[in-house]
């Protein structure tokens, strides 16, 4: 993957993505768009998705539930938690940003979770998540900024949450059966960018 | 000629239905319903409502929660904090402020979308997205993994 700029300035990053581009031609192909952000609010992600393409966008800053409940002491509740955490009907969602949240989720909760996003897509509907490539306890999270339609920018910020998990391939493959996989990239890095989508005749 | 403009003050709490035709600042506390309709709202730092707010433009300085319906725009500044639904066509968050809920950016008439949002009913069904993108091969990035 090319690098386009490394600033050092907040420690952000900007690189190119792939799996960004095939996302945003399939939500922007959409006229009235329904998008569920699994991040924190991005002021310009909302600009700039608001621009091209007639849309609702649910930001639902599924980490901060996750520093919640580690402040509370009840991450062994997060599964039951995110089981319900969407009260959307079924096959009402175009889009989903699920970014790097399954990286900050025990695998019972991030099955818990992939199978709500999974019921809430409709057919056609993409869902973008980032996999990280090795478990380790860096206490922060990371919000991703749309530069353009194939380049993201990314900066770390602080968080409660002290522990990532590795998800296998083919225990994402698991997860979100139902959906098919539209594309994969592995980076230099060792994340994978996956996009998924949920079969048209399903 | 120097045109007042109208404010609810720190010290005031207010409870109800509100509705004018000027632009307005609230610093103090709102709670229920505010109509400015083609006008502008604005919360400023001190601001607090809890209310559903209909209006031209609103701009959140201090902490909102409810709905925000605006005609033309709605901007979130950095202090600002707002949960809840926004339904407009053109809406800015600068970075530092907070959000949670829906942002409905449909550009359709604002005041059709916001009777239909205020009734709760939902919108129109909508068709599948369309066909499926191939996924190109990248030698540039490292290798495709399939899952």
């Amino acid at each position: 993957m090319e690098r386009r700029t490394v600033t050092a300035v907040s420690a952000e990053t900007v690189y190119a993505s792939k799996t960004l581009a095939s996302f945003l031609s399939l939500l922007f192909a959409r006229p009235a768009a329904e998008v569920v952000d699994l991040g924190p609010v991005i002021g310009s992600n909302v600009t700039f998705i608001g621009d091209r393409v007639d849309c609702k966008i649910h930001v639902e800053d599924l980490y901060a539930d996750i520093d919640r409940h580690l402040r509370q002491g009840t991450l062994d509740q997060l599964s039951e938690f995110l089981s319900g955490r969407f009260p959307l009907p079924d096959a009402s969602i175009d889009a989903v940003l699920g970014w790097d949240i399954f990286d900050y989720l025990a695998p019972p909760a991030a099955s818990a979770l992939a199978g709500e996003l999974v019921r809430i897509l409709r057919p056609g509907g993409a869902l973008l998540g980032f996999f990280g490539p090795r478990a380790c306890d860096d206490p922060r999270y990371t919000k991703y900024f749309i530069e353009d339609d194939s380049h993201l920018r990314s900066r770390s910020y602080p968080s409660a949450c002290g522990q990532r998990w590795v998800l296998q391939n083919r225990d994402i493959s698991i997860m979100f059966a139902g959906l098919e996989l539209c594309d994969s990239v592995l980076l230099k890095s060792g994340v994978r960018e996956i996009l998924f989508r949920k079969s048209i005749l399903s | 000629m120097h045109e007042e403009l109208a404010g609810i003050g720190k010290s005031i709490v207010l409870t109800g239905e509100l509705s004018g035709d000027e632009d307005l600042t609230v610093e103090g506390r709102v709670e229920g319903t505010i109509d400015l309709h083609d006008h502008v709202l604005t919360v400023g730092p001190n601001g607090h409502i809890k209310a559903q707010v209909i209006a031209r433009a609103i701009v959140v300085l201090g902490q909102m929660t409810g709905k925000l319906i605006a005609t033309e725009k709605v901007d979130i500044r950095e202090s600002g904090s707002v949960q809840g639904d926004i339904v407009s066509p053109r809406v800015a968050i600068a970075d530092g402020a907070y959000f949670r809920g829906t942002i409905d950016m449909q550009k359709t008439d604002p005041s059709t979308t916001a009777d239909r949002t205020i009734g709760g009913v939902t919108a129109e069904p909508k068709t599948p997205m369309a066909e499926k993108v191939k996924p190109e091969p990248s030698s540039v990035n490292g290798e495709f993994v399939r899952v």
